[in-house]
């Protein structure tokens, strides 16, 4: 299942960082930010619950960029 | 300029006049060292302390090789070494450039959002006799939604009542107006420019061209460009690289002076290591080249080329086979009478007549086109059917009727041979109708598929934008395809091909070519998807192509033009030389400026311009892919 969210993010540099921060989270099969769009698109696993998996992927993105925002 | 960036230009501005300030106090007071130092932390704090937080966080976090960790460590170095002007001054053209950026960019974002400005915001519908206006969205399919001039049509229709003309260009990039009335399909993006209309909906609006095509360019940005992801990955290891060689640049020297019984010279070495941060900042290569490609697939849009992603347009670039599809793309798709042959002491112009009236009762596409072009030729706007009687369709082979008394029969061979008519003339291209009158051979009409009148002048361009052989892919007859492909110029021809043989012939076009040369297909039909999807490059005409085509195409020409091919590898080539400008003038000038500050040649304020003034420069520069022309 693929989804798309807005999201928030202020340099180029630090969306390729939030990218692969999601990218890692479980239960994410693979992820791709839009710096140009301001847009993150999310393939989920298979039977992957998406509201846990996203929250877990927005604190991933908060280690590595703290000033950064995901529009659950 | 939004909030935040509202807020950052007033600390730039507080910031700016307290540091010119302090500068001129101390010009002429010659202050204590200690109270300098309090002094130009004021400005500092100001214009940095969310830096310095973010840093700290990033610390915490172990997250140390970012560009607010780079800054920080370079002006409280700077303040612990004494040049607390250049600390504070440092900062405050860092700021001055993130600002700059972030509002370059949300320009930028602005501009092609202008572009693609076509989004209805309402429908008309008719309730109990008033109009009302509602969402699109809640427009179910086969309602009647009224468009004023002056309005977007809102969702792909029919007209049903009304004449008007409607300015396509902001989905084909096409100026000239097209006129509509009742019956013709429209869709959705356009404006209306004359007179109301009323359309019978024949999609909802998330299937309606409009709905599609933004979601389209909203997506393209996703499917990123080799030489994106390489800078991605590029900024991963170049920044620790950048750190690490910077620390040993504060240390190795001075120790080896201190092994080599010299005087360490500390200072010196750690300004220089500071100098040297500020300049790595990767932030004006990883900006600048995801931006000039927006912009590229903006500028192709405005021009009526819809681009699904940067990838396809930076494979563009390297296309050197061009692939078409022969019906509906390098032909109207439109049967229409392209020669006369009478045969005796008759005219043309009878022997026309007596086929058109002959064909009057049938609605094949090659009857409409003889009755089209007698019409034209006689100049008149309906056909008398009281002329003709005892009307007699011989199926698979034509038809026989009496025309104001002559025994006429129109269709093919056989039709002329089973009445043992001796046929005294051939002709190869199209497909030819036998003419005879009371039993006698009158003569052949050939009705062929018109060539578009821009395909020979597209298929040149091409060339001399750099592909190598034009090949065109057909099921229609050796004859046919012969003859188009001479009078195009066409290189390669392949016919009567099954849809799945046009799929073999790729494959084997794909094998034949260098790895590095990219094959595109162009096409329209449903049997095209297959091709389509297996091209590296797949284009799809939009206005007259099925759903499935567009839906496997990488990019879409909204006009059906065939020209716009070479104006779309143009748009690619140019944003392609804009990226690498980019890459090669921000890596170049941050080598020769870390070289510099290695040997101690450069200065802060020369680090200052490495790091904001390339950002600046690249951001300006990456903007003219927008702004690209024929």
């Amino acid at each position: 299942m693929k989804k798309t969210y807005d999201i928030e993010v202020d340099c180029a540099n630090c969306a390729a960082k939030m990218e692969e921060a999601v990218k890692n989270t479980p239960g994410v099969a693979n992820a791709t930010i839009s710096f140009m769009t301001l847009k993150l698109k999310v393939e989920f696993e298979d039977g992957a619950d998406v509201d846990a998996v996203m929250s877990e992927a927005l604190k991933n993105c908060k280690t590595v960029e703290d000033d950064c925002e995901i529009f659950l | 300029m939004n909030k935040k960036q509202k807020n950052v230009l007033i600390r730039i501005i507080i910031s700016l006049v307290l540091l010119v300030g302090i500068v001129v106090v101390d010009h002429s007071l010659r202050l204590n060292k200690w109270i300098l130092c309090i002094l130009y932390l004021i400005p500092y704090l100001v214009i940095g302390y969310d830096i310095l937080k973010k840093a700290w966080k990033g610390i915490l976090k172990k997250q140390v090789f970012d560009e607010n960790f780079l800054m920080a460590v370079a002006t409280v170095g700077a303040f612990a070494l004494g040049e607390f002007t250049e600390a504070a001054a440092v900062m405050l053209f860092y700021q001055i450039g993130e600002l700059f950026q972030s509002m370059a960019v949300g320009k930028s974002r602005k501009n092609i959002a202008a572009l693609m400005d076509i989004r209805p915001d309402y429908a008309n519908v008719r309730v109990d006799g008033q109009i009302e206006q509602v969402d699109p969205d809640d427009v179910e399919i086969g309602t009647v939604i009224v468009v004023n001039p002056g309005e977007k049509v809102p969702i792909d229709g029919v007209v049903c009542v009304g004449e008007s003309t409607l300015d396509t260009s902001a989905l084909t990039g096409e100026s000239v107006p097209r006129n509509v009335r009742v019956d013709d399909e429209i869709i959705s993006g356009c404006i209306n420019m004359t007179g109301q209309i009323e359309i019978r909906t024949t999609k909802e609006f998330d299937e309606s061209t409009v709905s599609k095509i933004l979601d389209l360019v909203e997506n393209s940005a996703m499917k990123k460009a080799k030489t994106e992801n390489f800078i991605t990955r590029f900024a991963r290891y170049y920044t620790p690289v950048v750190c690490y060689s910077a620390l040993a640049l504060a240390i190795v020297p001075p120790v080896i002076q201190l092994i080599m019984g010299l005087e360490a010279t500390w200072g010196t070495w750690i300004i220089r290591a500071l100098t040297f941060l500020v300049i790595s900042c990767p932030c004006a290569l990883v900006i600048s080249i995801p931006l000039s490609f927006f912009g590229g697939i903006g500028c192709a849009s405005s021009n009526g080329i819809l681009v699904k992603g940067s990838n396809y347009l930076e494979a563009l670039a390297d296309a050197k086979y061009m692939v078409f599809d022969k019906t509906g793309t390098l032909t109207e798709g439109v049967f229409e009478v392209t020669g006369i042959y009478p045969e005796g002491d008759i005219t043309e112009e009878r022997l026309l007549e007596l086929a058109s009236y002959a064909e009057i009762g049938s609605a094949h596409p090659i009857s409409i086109s003889l009755r089209n072009a007698y019409m034209t030729q006689a100049g008149i706007e309906s056909m008398d059917e009281t002329r003709v009687s005892g009307i007699e369709a011989v199926a698979g082979q034509g038809v026989r009727a009496s025309v104001s008394g002559a025994e006429v029969a129109v269709g093919n061979k056989l039709l002329m041979e089973s009445a043992g008519i001796v046929i005294s003339s051939e002709h190869l291209e199209g497909t030819v109708c036998y003419v005879s009158e009371n039993g006698t051979y009158a003569g052949c009409i050939v009705i062929s598929d018109v060539i578009k009148s821009e395909a020979e002048k597209a298929l040149k361009q091409l060339k001399a934008n750099g592909i190598k052989s034009n090949i065109m892919l057909t099921g229609d007859s050796e004859s046919v395809a012969r003859n188009v492909a001479s009078k195009l110029g066409i290189d390669e021809v392949h016919f009567e091909l099954l849809p799945g043989d046009k799929v073999d012939a790729m494959e084997k076009i794909i094998n034949h070519k260098e790895p590095q040369e990219k094959v595109a297909f162009v096409g329209d039909g449903i049997n095209d998807a297959p091709v389509l999807s297996r091209a590296d490059i797949g284009i799809a005409m939009g206005a007259m192509g099925s759903d499935a085509a567009i839906e496997a195409a990488d990019i879409v020409l909204m006009d059906d033009n065939p020209a716009k091919i070479s104006l779309a590898m143009k748009i690619s080539r140019k944003t392609l030389k804009i990226v690498k400008e980019n890459i090669v003038f921000a890596i170049g000038v941050k080598l020769v400026c870390l070289l510099l500050a290695a040997l101690g040649l450069a200065n802060m304020w020369l680090a200052i311009f490495a790091d904001v003034g390339v950002m600046i420069l690249a951001v300006i520069n990456a903007t003219r892919a927008l702004k690209i022309r024929l």
